[in-house]
């Protein structure tokens, strides 16, 4: 798949990212432009701070230093003891509108049906039409494949169908970026397909999307841009098929060939 | 021998003492609520005054009976009378009745801090993310995911502990107040028939506390309807 041409927009950019927990430093510096329609797999071992990265770009994290801009707007910050925080609560809940979240847990509400989930964030963040909401709602149910469900709650679905759901869910805020944190990890083998498919789907209609995946082969087929991430750096960052077929790392030489033998 | 004559006057006698336990009970329950939530708010907090203060509280009221707390404020605070009058409080502590329901609501309220806090707690990390991830500010977040489920969570807790002041209410009979326990009292003093009149009380306890457990059963499939339907196997 080629990279959208001529050079569009940027939806997310990262400068410089760095987050420590106490004494283990987990990002060391990540800078990464994502454009508008642009899908970048992010790969990493366990520990390389991939799943952290993603979470400081909706500050679910809040990274010690770097800037972020989401859709044009940055970050501002404020100095305060011990390091700094958000400026501003209002501006990071208006940016985390902006950015669809998928879990690797799902972590739908499990007092609310499937369709009171993804109306929820339209109708009390976004303080949208509530038929309106339901109407888009149902669509996006239809579109990730569980219109029937839309009355149950999550306990009675499957992973697949959770995962899916939730997906719909972060659609419905009319995000400009989806990020998806390993959203096929929890799953039994034979569901992972489902989700796939549907984050396909999503990428095809030009959504910009950001991956964290261990399914290699997803990455190559789905992506436009791979990025491999090791101890908090980028370690490469290239298109997907020359990447996996020619890593100039042996870290990532190493990562490929532990992932095909799990495959295996 | 039980005699029937007898035991319809006692359910009568007794049913003069229902609105003070119900009042007592009411009272309690409502106010002692609003405390818990203070105190549990205060223990999540992350303040440590706060805290500190709602733990302090929770231990004291949890960690003493009920009767020693009602005697020091009923018996024992009356021995600062001048100085409560100096401070306009003198009118409250002068009542048994206010004096109870403090007693049963500061008791209740440490209690039910605890439930709250725990029900909080156990609310899935995973839900509240997914709150934040969507800009939910923390207010939405508080009334639209993390109550609701933690009140499900504490629901049972609770019902527990609503008919623990039910029972509660009846040690306000030893501050000369006349509740169910306390007519029971006066009427076995006056008819030397425990049996008849204990049986009636009990009676009496046992029809609110099933009132009770139908407006907890009532809550749950309110708060918890997903856990009404069958799961898959």
């Amino acid at each position: 798949m080629l990279a959208p041409s001529p050079v569009p927009p940027e939806a997310v950019a990262v400068r410089d990212l760095r987050k420590r927990f106490g004494a283990a430093e987990v990002l060391r510096g990540v800078s990464l432009t994502a454009r508008e329609g642009e899908v970048v797999a992010i790969l990493g071992a366990s520990g390389s701070g991939k799943s952290t990265f993603l979470r400081c770009l909706n500050l679910l994290e809040v990274p010690d230093a770097g800037e972020i801009t989401v859709a044009g707007e940055a970050v501002r910050w404020r100095q305060r003891r011990g390091g700094r925080v958000p400026a501003d609560r209002g501006q990071v809940d208006r940016l985390r509108a902006r950015v669809g979240m998928v879990f690797q847990g799902f972590n739908l509400w499990s007092h609310r049906t499937v369709l009171e989930n993804v109306i929820e964030a339209p109708v009390h963040v976004q303080g949208r039409e509530r038929a309106e909401c339901v109407a888009e709602a149902e669509a996006l149910l239809a579109k990730v494949g569980i219109a029937d469900k839309r009355h149950d709650y999550p306990a009675q679905l499957s992973g697949g169908q959770q995962q899916r759901a939730a997906i719909a869910r972060a659609l419905a805020m009319h995000p400009r970026v989806m990020l998806f944190d390993e959203p096929t990890s929890a799953l039994d083998p034979e569901r992972v397909g489902e989700v796939l498919a549907v984050m396909q789907a999503l990428a095809e209609e030009g959504r910009t999307m950001l991956i964290v995946t261990h399914e290699v082969a997803f990455a190559r087929d789905v992506a436009h841009r791979l990025v491999f991430l090791h101890e908090g750096r980028i370690e490469e960052d290239g298109p997907p098929a020359e990447t996996i077929a020619a890593p100039r790392s042996d870290r990532l030489r190493q990562f490929l060939a532990r992932c095909r033998i799990g495959v295996a | 021998m039980i005699d029937i004559a007898f035991l319809a006057e006692s359910l009568r006698a007794l049913a003069a003492g229902l609105p003070l336990t119900l009042g007592l009970t009411g009272g309690a329950v409502a106010l002692g609520l609003v405390l818990a939530g203070l105190a549990a708010a205060g223990r999540l907090s992350g303040i440590a005054v706060l805290d500190g203060l709602a733990r302090l509280y929770v231990f004291v009221f949890r960690g003493t009976p009920l009767l020693v707390q009602l005697f020091l404020i009923y018996y024992g605070l009356g021995q600062f009378r001048p100085d409560l009058q100096a401070l306009g409080l003198w009118w409250f502590f002068r009542e048994p009745y206010w004096c109870a329901l403090l007693a049963l609501t500061l008791n209740t309220g440490a209690y039910t801090a605890e439930i709250i806090r725990g029900g909080v707690l156990a609310v899935p990390h995973g839900a509240v993310l997914a709150g934040r991830a969507c800009g939910m500010s923390r207010g939405l977040l508080l009334r639209r995911i993390v109550l609701p489920l933690a009140a499900r969570q504490a629901l049972p807790a609770y019902g527990n502990e609503v008919i623990s002041v039910v029972k509660a209410t009846s040690l306000a009979s030893t501050i000369t107040l006349l509740d169910l326990t306390g007519i029971a009292q006066k009427l076995i003093a006056q008819s030397f028939r425990a049996l008849e009149v204990f049986v009636c009380a009990g009676a009496f306890y046992l029809a609110i506390n099933l009132a009770i457990i139908g407006l907890v059963r009532l809550a749950e499939t309110i708060l918890a309807p997903d856990l009404r339907r069958p799961r898959p196997v």
